[in-house]
């Protein structure tokens, strides 16, 4: 089986979110970038998985972006991953990498292409039902779990209060969450090794993106916190019901 | 010229999201002065479909049979997209919910449409501009995105727009989108039963490892119970298997926006509140007044959870008794 896993470049989850430019650009100075954490922890490791249950599996990693992403696309590959392909392009809109991988994909014949839910800076969940239209597969959003045999993927995905299970023949895209898998650590074996796996530079396809960021905004600070004493939680309930008048 | 909705059905009823996107269609298609029209995909019936009237569209497109009454991606995308084509559509509006999720991007691709994922605020469209807030960074900040192209998908993030029902009743057209071949053969539907859906609760009452086990979690039931909310749980939580992980709210679980959002022993870890920060009121109890919840929260009572959350349960009951 061929497997393609995208993988999208983060700030850290603890990092400082503060704009420059007129604030029209995230402020990148000092911040720590991770792999967004739904591609690494869920789509990744699960990739790993069924290529551990199946070692004739090959997986691809890819990513659009700079030259600046080539370190986290490293740390990926010492996760696992054979190889790694980098568009060369800046990310513009979800759109336009949707776009850029469906070109990836499509010159290799895979059959799972695995991302995360969505990436925690633009939460946009968008990639992988873009990427299956663009590539006329099947696409499951939200999965919880993801099994494959016999050229079909039976996967648990997330509806309102509970879960649904569907079997969809390959090739498929399946975003992925908690569930899906269980985080790992790299080993040294793996990061010596990810040093001299092939990461390929592709050059971008031509697309237009359609949408544009008009400028970023933080949320106003909180008033603070107004504590009511633990003798008298009626207080907080009058609060809630007369100020906050959420019930 | 039209503002076209996705109003999802589960069983054949609509869903509450759904209502907030038809409320939110209508409002942009009453400020770009133009109709606002329903398509409902799945077994709902004719009267169903036309009560859909109240939230303000005025024609729904109805295709009520059972071969789209689960989500199958494409089949799905083929028929909005035709249904937005035949209306002439120049706006798509989903829930940001998972079928919306799934479905929004391949409409976008379609209609060569810029897509606004998880919409905040409606469009604004001074200077024949066209402008939606949404969050981003986990809730940490907001964009403002502006899309260029002629038509335009949106989805709107749950409690986000405020239900506005009527007494309209709307007119049912029957729709038959192009059939398209089956790829995703549902195979179980499993709810978790008589309770609130985490995702479209107002309010939520969650747990944190404060709770010291699984075993006092009637403190949480019990609270959510009164208040007609949702229960949920923090990440250490749901990895020690006190709650099942659908119940896991923060970076790596689910992003809740509700009205009301009531952290009991939840330290508020900064990926914790990525998950919960965009809700309207948040109340921490706690015993450790350093803990930085409440640095997050509107209201709070630094206290043992054991010993007020039992009170505050009982002060709503006489509350709501009266």
């Amino acid at each position: 089986m061929r497997i393609l896993v995208c993988i999208s470049k983060t700030p850290d989850t603890t990092a400082k979110i503060a704009f420059t430019d007129n604030n029209t650009k995230f402020a990148e100075a000092g911040v720590q970038f991770i792999i967004n954490p739904y591609d690494e922890w869920y789509a990744l490791v699960r990739a790993i998985e069924l290529k551990e249950a199946d070692p004739s599996s090959v997986i691809h990693l890819v990513t659009v972006g700079g030259a600046d992403a080539e370190p986290v696309i490293r740390k990926a590959l010492a996760l696992g991953g054979d190889e790694a392909i980098r568009v060369n392009v800046d990310v513009a809109d979800s759109f336009a990498v949707a776009s850029q991988i469906a070109a990836v994909a499509t010159a290799g014949g895979y059959d799972l292409v695995l991302t995360g839910k969505e990436t925690i800076d633009y939460n946009g969940s968008a990639i992988g039902g873009m990427l299956a239209e663009l590539l006329g597969m099947p696409y499951i959003a939200l999965a919880t779990k993801v099994d494959v045999a016999g050229g079909t993927a039976t996967v648990t995905r997330e509806i309102e209060g509970g879960e649904e299970v569907a079997e969809v023949a390959l090739p498929v895209v399946i975003s992925c969450q908690k569930g899906v898998a269980e985080q790992r650590i790299p080993n040294m074996k793996g990061i010596m090794s990810a040093r001299t796996k092939p990461l390929k530079v592709v050059e971008p396809v031509a697309v237009e993106a359609l949408t544009t960021v008009h400028h970023f905004e933080l949320p106003p600070a909180k008033a603070g916190v107004k504590l009511v004493s633990p003798e008298s939680v009626g207080e907080l309930v009058r609060l809630l019901h007369e100020e906050a008048k959420v019930f | 010229m039209s503002v076209l909705i996705f109003a999802d059905q589960s069983e054949g009823h609509i869903k509450k999201a759904a209502f907030e996107a038809l409320s939110y269609g209508a409002a942009l298609a009453k400020n770009m002065n133009t109709t606002a029209i329903a398509v409902v995909l799945g077994p709902v019936s004719a009267d169903g479909a036309a009560e859909l009237g109240k939230y303000g569209v005025s024609k729904v497109l109805l295709a009520a049979t059972d071969a789209l009454a689960h989500l199958d991606g494409q089949a799905f995308a083929a028929a909005v997209a035709q249904a937005a084509t035949q209306e002439g559509a120049q706006v798509v509006v989903f829930p940001h919910n998972p079928d919306g999720k799934a479905v929004a991007p391949r409409v976008a691709v379609r209609l060569k449409a810029g897509l606004v994922a998880g919409a905040i605020d409606l469009p604004d469209l001074s200077g024949g501009g066209f402008v939606v807030r949404k969050n981003v960074f986990s809730g940490k900040a907001f964009a403002y995105v502006s899309v260029t192209s002629p038509i335009k998908v949106i989805s709107l993030n749950p409690n986000s727009f405020h239900v506005q029902a009527g007494d309209g009743k709307a007119e049912v057209v029957a729709f038959a989108p192009d059939a398209v071949a089956p790829r995703v053969k549902v195979t179980a539907v499993n709810k978790v039963s008589g309770e609130v859906p985490l995702s479209e609760a107002e309010i939520v009452v969650s747990g944190g490892r404060g709770l010291k086990g699984p075993e006092n979690w009637g403190l949480v039931e019990d609270l959510a119970h009164v208040l007609g909310a949702a229960t949920a749980c923090s990440r250490p939580v749901a990895d020690a298997h006190w709650r099942p992980h659908h119940e896991h709210v923060g970076q790596t679980g689910l992003t809740i926006r509700p009205n009301l959002y009531i952290a009991i022993g939840i330290s508020g870890a900064i990926q914790h509140l990525a998950g919960v920060n965009g809700s309207k009121v948040i109340v921490v109890i706690n015993k450790d007044p350093e803990a930085p919840f409440f640095k997050a929260a509107d209201y709070g009572i630094v206290g043992d959870a054991f010993d007020v959350v039992p009170k505050f349960t009982a002060a709503v009951k006489e509350l709501k008794g009266k």
